[in-house]
């Protein structure tokens, strides 16, 4: 079932064909920065891809480039074969596109179940009942139900980085952008989101992944890239990732497994 | 764009699996503490309304600045307390909304029937301002809308079709009976804090309140979950400027005269902050409070002079230090109170075993 659908530098459209989501050749550059350089990637339906990198390797701003936050210098998001590249994030959000930020960003003047309710109705186009339905299923999937009314300024950490989980799911995504959503957690903290995160996937949705925590990234993804210095240094399996030598050299350091 | 799902092969759709809402869950937006809350505000009015019958003129010429001040507080409210959009310039449309009632005036409508027209002047105005200001945010939006204000007042000062500096009169209604024309004035005023702070909560409590709460408080998550922020943070702003349009042709209508200077003052802002922040912003109930407070400081104090404005001062600080969210915000927040709900109470939902 895993459609590995590896891509080199060039601009040809094989590859794409069948990914929901594509990157092609995308550049950023801050400054002086080259942030990426030519980035491609290509993901089928229904595939989990994790990201990893050293810091300053530009994930977080491939990630954001993809769900509409920031239009790259050069190259095109392909969403569903659709060029969205000029789309911005919101109207992405409604197409399917779902994302979590790095650094929690709950709606602080908002209740919980508010702040799914918002994704609900405008990022998945529900009205009412199906938008409460679909706002409060997003928070029972992440463990967020008994805490439905509490006003999202009072959430812990952990809370805060499950509603932004459940705050995606709320838009029904077809594509779950995730932005180090296991950092700063504990390990049972960690593996309970990687349950949720499991479960989310085997409901066949889509899923990008960037991550530090490889133990809790080895339990979803059937997939794996590496970006270092703005290039994509590798695309396979996790395991051979691990064991990949230009990835422990620029990476891992061959301490972490 | 409509589709949901782009793309071909379709992907499964993303239900939550199982374990997702199988029970209906129940949310509720009303209470009973609201029911007898909005009744009592009907009864309220009713009474207000009756009150220049009763208690006669003389006495109700004060509460028409009360209901002025209540209808800016609650407008106020709403661009900042909901929005996000804090504003040192709505002061520009009480003058757009005042000297369009002139004008209208002039051209012979009667100034009580000009008053939805000076509001939809107001809210015109607001669009195209608005293309200015839209890109900022925070501080930087707060003093650009200051600058336009002091620029509309420049401009004015400068037009003598406008009156210059020394402003204009509205000369319709110095020949009515002054007892019909204060009785009118204040049933207008009433008529536009209902409008004002009823048609303010309607809005915070529609999908469109949703929206503001959301940008407001985190603009960049809100546009990720398909808020349009742009077209929230507009529709804020030019209803806002609608409500402050009738304001100020209110203030003419109620003054019989308006100069640039008195209009397009920042003290009206800095009223409108301090009666918002003292009641509690981001509520309701607050602005309203707020008003009260103000109104009544106005009436007992304001013959000290600068010692009036010394203990407004020192109110402020008082209760920015002791109670940061506001007089009603300490309540609301200590005891969970909230007599008009704007929000999405889960009520019930099946309990996992």
């Amino acid at each position: 079932m895993i459609g590995l659908a590896l891509e080199s530098g060039d601009s040809t459209v094989s590859g794409t064909d069948n990914a929901l989501l594509a990157v092609r050749d995308v550049h950023q550059q801050f400054g002086a920065l080259m942030v990426l350089t030519g980035v491609s990637l290509a993901v089928p339906p229904g595939q989990a891809v994790g990201v990893v990198g050293p810091n300053g390797a530009g994930k977080s701003t491939l990630l954001d480039i993809v769900a509409g936050g920031r239009r790259p210098d050069a190259g095109r998001i392909y969403l569903g074969g659709t060029d969205v590249t000029a789309v911005p994030a919101g109207r992405r959000t409604r197409l399917g596109l779902g994302r979590t930020f790095q650094v929690p960003r709950p709606f602080p003047a908002l209740t919980v179940f508010e702040n799914a309710l918002v994704a609900a109705v405008r990022g998945a186009g529900l009205r009412r009942r199906a938008a409460y339905q679909v706002a409060y299923g997003a928070l029972e999937q992440t463990g967020l139900a008994a805490r439905a009314n509490t006003p999202a300024r009072q959430l812990t950490l952990l809370e805060r980085k499950r509603l932004e989980l459940a705050r995606a799911l709320a838009t029904e995504p077809s594509v779950l952008l995730l932005d180090e959503i296991a950092g700063g957690l504990s390990e049972p903290e960690t593996d309970a989101l990687v349950g949720t995160i499991r479960s989310v996937h085997a409901a066949g949705v889509t899923i990008v992944w960037v991550e530090h925590i490889m133990r809790a990234l080895t339990q979803v993804v059937q997939r794996a890239v590496c970006l270092a210095d703005g290039r994509l240094l590798f695309d396979g399996t996790p395991e051979e990732m691990l064991r990949d030598q230009h990835v422990r050299r620029a990476y891992l350091g061959g301490t972490v497994a | 764009m409509t589709m949901k799902r782009p793309g071909t092969p379709a992907p499964p759709a993303a239900r939550p699996p199982a374990a997702g809402a199988t029970a209906p869950v129940q949310v509720s937006r009303w209470s009973t503490a609201a029911t007898v809350t909005t009744a009592c505000a009907a009864v309220a009015v009713v009474l207000l309304a009756l009150a220049p019958y009763v208690i006669g003129t003389n006495l109700t010429q004060p509460m028409v600045t009360l209901f002025l001040l209540a209808a800016m507080a609650s407008l106020w409210n709403l661009l900042a307390g909901y929005a996000g959009m804090i504003s040192f310039g709505q002061q520009a449309y009480l003058g757009i909304g005042a000297y369009a009632l002139y004008l209208l005036g002039r051209a012979g409508i009667s100034p009580f029937a000009a008053i939805p027209l000076a509001a939809a002047a107001a809210a015109v105005a607001a669009a195209g301002i608005f293309l200015i200001l839209r890109r900022l945010s925070g501080g930087y939006f707060a003093v650009a809308s200051w600058v336009v204000a002091e620029c509309l007042f420049l401009y004015v000062t400068t037009q003598g079709w406008l009156g210059g500096g020394t402003g204009v009169g509205l000369q319709q209604l110095s020949s009515m009976v002054p007892v019909v024309r204060e009785a009118d004035t204040y049933w207008t005023a009433l008529a536009v804090l209902v409008l004002c702070a009823g048609g303010g909560y309607l809005l915070v409590r529609s999908r469109f309140g949703l929206d503001s709460r959301a940008t407001g408080g985190e603009p960049v998550a809100a546009a990720a979950v398909g808020v349009e922020v742009q077209r929230t943070r507009r529709l804020a702003y030019v209803l806002a400027a609608a409500g402050f349009g009738a304001i100020g042709a209110m203030l003419i209508i109620s003054g019989l005269y308006i100069d640039p200077a008195s209009v397009f003052n920042i003290n009206y802002s800095a009223d409108m902050l301090f009666m918002v922040v003292i009641g509690g912003l981001g509520t309701i109930e607050g602005p309203l409070i707020g008003a009260l407070i103000l109104f009544a400081a106005q009436q007992v104090f304001a013959q000290y002079g600068a010692w009036y404005l010394v203990g407004i001062g020192a109110l402020a600080i008082a209760v920015v230090l002791l109670a940061p969210a506001g007089l009603w915000g300490m309540v609301s927040g200590r005891r969970g109170w909230s007599l008009l709900p704007v929000g999405y109470r889960v009520r019930s939902h099946r309990r996992s075993p």
